[in-house]
C-alpha cells in the first residue's frame, strides 16, 4: 500500500519515516512511563508499608468527583481516536472538531480537579499552605504530599495536552497542517493524550481506590 | 594514481592561481565547508557538525569541571587544607562532580563520536531525527549555562548526589538552580538515545543486518536504552526535591512527613546505571580500537554485543549497593550485592575477548592501540576493586573512603576518559581529513596511564587506612600519600592538554589523511576523510560481516 506524504532527508521511503515517526514516539512515551513511575513506586511501597494509614488517608478523597473526571478523560479520548479516523480519511475540519470536542473535556477535567484541591484546602488537606498539625499522622502527611505531586504532576501533562490538540485544531482549520500527507503529528499528538490517559486511569486507583 | 589519490593529495603551494589554502579537493567538498558561516554551524541539522558542536562544548566542561579537581588535589597537599576554606572546598567537589558527571562522562562519548559514527557506520545519511538532534544540543547549552551561572553567583555545596535532607533543608547554596540545570540537561539525554534507537532500529542500510552491526552500535544502543529510561527517573526525582525546597511538599523530610532514604533509592535507581551510560560507549571505542590495532576479526562478536545487552539490564537491579550502611534490610542487601557481582560477568567477558582479538594479531603500535590497551588495563583494576566495594562486609570497611572515589575514578576517568582520548585519536583523521605526528599521540597515551596510576592508586591505600572522602582537612600520617597523589594530578593535566596543541595544529598542517589511514575495515574508512556533507554518494549495500579482515593460515604464522 502506498501510503501519502513525502520523504524526509534520512529517509529513503515513505513507510520507513513513518515507522521510525512512530517508533520515536513510543520511545518518548516509554520516558513519560517511567517519569511516573518513580512516584508509582513510591506510593507503593508506602501503601505496603502502611497499609492501615494509607488506607485511612485515602478515606479522605472526594473519590466521587475522580470518577467524574475519570469518565470525562475516557470520553476524550474516544473524540481523540475518532479524530485520527477523520484524519486518516483526509477529513480536517471533521479531525479538528473532534479535537476540539476533546481539549474541551481537558478543560473540564482541570475545574473539576481545581474544584477538588480548592475543596481539599479547605479541610486542611493540602500540604501546601495548611497547617501540617491537621494530619492525623506521618503516613497521611507523605500520601498527601505524593498525591499533591503526582495529581499536579498529571494535570501539568494535561495542560501541554490542552494546549496541543487546541493548536492541531487550529492548524488544521487553517491548513498548515495538509491531510493526508502529515497525519502522522494527528497521530503523534493523539498518542500523547492516550497516555495522559492511561497514567490518569493508573492513578485513580492507586490513590482514591486503595481504600 | 587512483582518482582517491589525487582527490586527497594538497594541492601545490607554488601555484599561483592557489589563494594560498592548502586545501585537498576532498575536503573542499566536505561537510566541513559546506557553509562558512556561523549561523551555518548553530543553525546546521548535520548529525557530523553537531557532533564537532559538542565535540568543543564538551570539551570546555571537562576543563572547567577539571580545573575544579586541580584546585581540590593542589588543597589536599596539606593536611590542614590552606588553600580553600571548608565552603570553597565543599563546593569545588560538588562542581567538580556535578560538571563532569552530568556535562562530560554522560554526553561525552555518545554525543560526540556516537553523533558523528552512527550514520556513518549503519550506511545512513544522518540520524533519524536531525532537528531533534541539534535541539539536544541546545538543550544542553542552556542547562550549561545555569550550571556556569551558578558557579559565579557562589556554587552549592551538596556533593553531586544531593543527598536529603541535607540537599533539602540544610544546604544554603544555590541547589535548586543545579537541580534546574541537570533536569534539563537530562532531556537532551532522552533526546540523544531516543534519536541512537530510531536511527539504529530504522536506517540501517540495505544489508546491514544486526549481526553485521559493529561493536560500537551495539553498545551506543545498550547505552541508549539506560538513557531513556533512567533518566526521567532522575528527573522525577530532583522535582520532588526543588518541590520540598521551593514549596514545602516534603517527600524525603521526616518534619513533612517524608522518608530521607526514598530520595537515596530514586537517586541511585537513575545514578547507577548513569555509571553504564558512562562506561558503555567506552566500552564500545575499546572495541573498535583493539580489532583496528589487531587487523583481526573481534573474537566472539555475539558474546560482546550481547554482553552490553546484559549490563544495560543488570544495572537496573543493582542501586542498593549504594546503600548497605543506610539502614536497608540485610536480605535486600545480600541481593543487591549478589547482582552487582554478577556485572563482572559480561565485563568479564569483554576483558576475555579483548585479549583473544589481540592475541597472535598483527598489532598496530599506534595511538590508538596505545589508548585501548591502558583503557583495558584501568577497567581491570577498576572493575575488580568494584567486586571489593560490592562485598557487603568489606564496603562497609571502605565505605565513603578515598577506597571508593579510587575505585569509580579508575572506571570513569580511566575508563571512559581514556577511551574519550582513544577515539579522538583513531577518528580524528576521519573527522577533520588530516593526520597528526603518531608519536606525541602515544606519549599522550603513555602520560596519561602513568599520571592516572600516580593519582589514583595512592588513593586506594588512603581508602583502606580509612581517610573519609570530601574531607580537606586530615591526619597529617595521610599527607605522603596525598602529596603522590597531587604529583600524579599534575601530570594527568598536562598529559590532558597536550593533545589540544598538535590536533588543532594537525588540522592546518597535517598531511592528508586519505579515506582510509588505518588500514581497517568498516563502513566509515569507505568515505572520503572529511567525509562530504551526505556521508554516501550512494547508500551502500552491505555484503559482509563487520571487522571483515582476511583470515590467516595457522601455517603461515611458522
Amino acid at each position: 500500500m502506498a501510503e501519502p506524504g513525502f520523504v524526509r532527508e534520512p529517509f529513503r521511503e515513505i513507510r520507513q519515516q513513518h515507522e521510525a515517526d512512530m517508533l520515536g514516539m513510543y520511545i518518548f512515551l516509554a520516558t513519560e512511563i517511567m517519569l511516573f513511575g518513580g512516584l508509582f513506586a513510591a506510593i507503593f511501597v508506602v501503601r505496603v508499608l502502611h497499609p492501615i494509614e494509607v488506607v485511612e488517608a485515602s478515606r479522605r478523597l472526594h473519590y466521587f468527583i475522580g470518577a467524574i473526571n475519570t469518565g470525562i478523560l475516557l470520553s476524550s479520548s474516544l473524540a481523540v481516536a475518532l479524530a485520527v479516523q477523520a484524519a486518516r480519511a483526509a477529513l480536517a475540519r471533521r479531525a479538528a472538531l473532534f479535537l476540539v470536542a476533546a481539549a474541551a473535556l481537558g478543560v473540564a477535567f482541570l475545574g473539576l480537579k481545581a474544584l477538588e484541591y480548592s475543596k481539599e484546602y479547605d479541610e486542611g488537606l493540602l500540604p501546601v499552605f495548611s497547617d501540617p498539625g491537621r494530619f492525623s499522622g506521618p503516613v497521611e502527611h507523605l500520601f498527601m504530599n505524593l498525591y499533591l505531586i503526582s495529581t499536579g504532576l498529571h494535570a501539568i501533562h494535561v495542560t501541554i495536552g490542552v494546549l496541543l490538540l487546541g493548536g492541531l485544531a487550529l492548524r488544521l482549520t487553517g491548513g498548515a497542517l495538509r491531510l493526508p500527507d502529515r497525519v502522522i503529528v494527528v497521530e503523534a499528538c493523539g498518542l500523547y493524550w492516550h497516555l495522559v490517559d492511561v497514567i490518569w486511569v493508573f492513578l485513580y486507583p492507586v490513590l482514591y481506590l486503595a481504600r | 594514481m587512483t582518482d582517491s589519490n589525487a582527490l586527497d593529495s594538497r594541492p601545490d603551494r607554488n601555484d599561483p592561481h592557489d589563494p594560498g589554502l592548502s586545501e585537498t579537493m576532498t575536503e573542499r567538498e566536505s561537510y566541513l565547508r559546506a557553509g562558512h558561516t556561523l549561523r551555518s554551524w548553530l543553525l546546521t541539522t548535520d548529525h557530523k557538525r553537531i557532533a564537532i558542536l559538542y565535540l568543543i562544548t564538551v570539551t570546555v566542561f571537562f576543563f572547567i569541571g577539571g580545573a575544579a579537581a586541580v584546585l581540590m588535589r593542589a588543597d589536599l597537599v596539606t593536611p590542614q587544607g590552606d588553600l580553600l576554606s571548608n565552603e570553597g572546598y565543599n563546593r569545588a567537589f560538588t562542581l567538580h562532580g556535578v560538571i563532569m558527571v552530568w556535562f562530560f562522562l554522560i554526553p561525552s562519548i555518545p554525543t560526540t563520536f556516537g553523533n558523528f559514527l552512527i550514520p556513518l557506520m549503519i550506511g545512513a545519511r544522518d540520524l533519524a531525527f536531525p532537528r531533534l538532534n541539534l535541539l539536544s544540543w541546545y538543550i544542553y547549552m542552556l542547562g550549561g549555562l545555569f550550571t556556569i551561572y551558578v558557579l559565579i553567583a557562589g556554587g552549592v555545596d551538596t556533593g553531586w548526589t544531593f543527598y536529603t535532607p541535607l540537599s533539602s533543608m540544610f544546604a544554603n547554596g544555590h541547589v535548586v538552580l543545579v537541580a534546574v540545570a541537570v533536569f534539563i540537561v537530562g532531556f537532551s539525554s532522552i533526546f540523544t538515545g531516543l534519536n541512537f534507537i530510531v536511527t539504529v532500529h530504522k536506517l540501517r542500510a540495505p544489508g546491514m543486518t544486526w549481526g553485521r552491526l559493529r561493536l560500537f552500535i551495539w553498545s551506543h544502543y545498550a547505552t541508549s536504552l539506560i538513557l531513556v529510561l533512567a533518566t526521567p527517573v532522575l528527573s522525577m526525582t530532583l522535582v520532588l526535591m526543588a518541590a520540598e525546597r521551593l514549596f514545602g511538599i516534603g517527600v524525603f523530610d521526616p518534619k513533612l512527613g517524608g522518608d530521607p532514604i526514598l530520595f537515596q533509592h530514586l537517586f541511585w535507581f537513575y545514578s547507577h546505571p548513569a555509571v553504564y551510560i558512562m562506561v558503555l560507549p567506552a566500552i564500545g571505542v575499546a572495541s573498535e580500537l583493539v580489532a583496528a590495532a589487531a587487523h583481526k576479526p573481534i573474537f566472539g562478536y555475539w558474546f560482546v554485543a550481547g554482553s552490553s545487552i546484559a549490563i544495560a539490564i543488570i544495572s537496573f537491579l543493582v542501586w542498593g549497593h549504594h546503600m548497605f550502611v543506610a539502614g536497608q534490610s540485610m536480605y535486600a542487601s545480600a541481593v543487591f550485592s549478589f547482582l552487582s557481582l554478577a556485572v563482572a560477568v559480561p565485563s568479564g567477558i569483554k576483558i576475555y575477548n579483548w585479549t583473544a582479538t589481540l592475541y597472535k594479531g598483527h598489532i598496530a603500535l599506534d595511538p590508538p592501540f596505545f589508548f585501548a590497551a591502558s583503557f583495558i588495563g584501568l577497567f581491570v583494576v577498576g572493575g575488580l576493586t568494584g567486586l571489593v566495594v560490592a562485598m557487603m562486609a568489606v564496603d562497609v570497611h571502605v565505605h565513603d573512603t578515598y577506597f571508593v572515589i579510587a575505585h569509580f575514578h579508575y572506571i570513569m576517568v580511566g575508563g571512559t576518559v581514556s577511551a574519550y582520548f582513544g577515539a579522538l585519536h583513531f577518528w580524528w583523521p576521519k573527522m577533520v581529513g588530516r593526520t597528526y605526528f603518531l608519536v606525541w599521540g602515544r606519549l599522550t597515551a603513555i602520560f596519561i596511564f602513568l599520571g592516572f596510576n600516580l593519582t589514583f592508586f595512592p588513593q586506594y591505600i588512603l581508602g583502606y587506612l580509612g581517610m573519609p572522602r570530601r574531607y580537606h582537612v586530615y591526619d597529617p600520617a595521610f599527607q605522603v600519600l596525598n602529596v603522590l597523589s597531587s604529583a600524579g594530578a599534575s601530570i594527568l593535566a598536562i598529559a590532558y592538554v597536550l593533545p589540544f596543541a598538535y590536533l588543532i595544529y594537525s588540522m592546518r598542517y597535517g598531511d592528508p589523511a586519505g579515506p582510509n589511514p588505518w588500514g581497517v575495515t568498516g563502513l566509515e574508512w569507505t568515505v572520503p576523510s572529511p567525509p562530504p556533507k551526505e556521508n554516501f554518494a550512494e547508500i551502500p549495500v552491505v555484503t559482509t560481516g563487520p571487522y571483515d579482515y582476511p583470515m590467516e593460515l595457522e601455517s603461515r604464522d611458522g
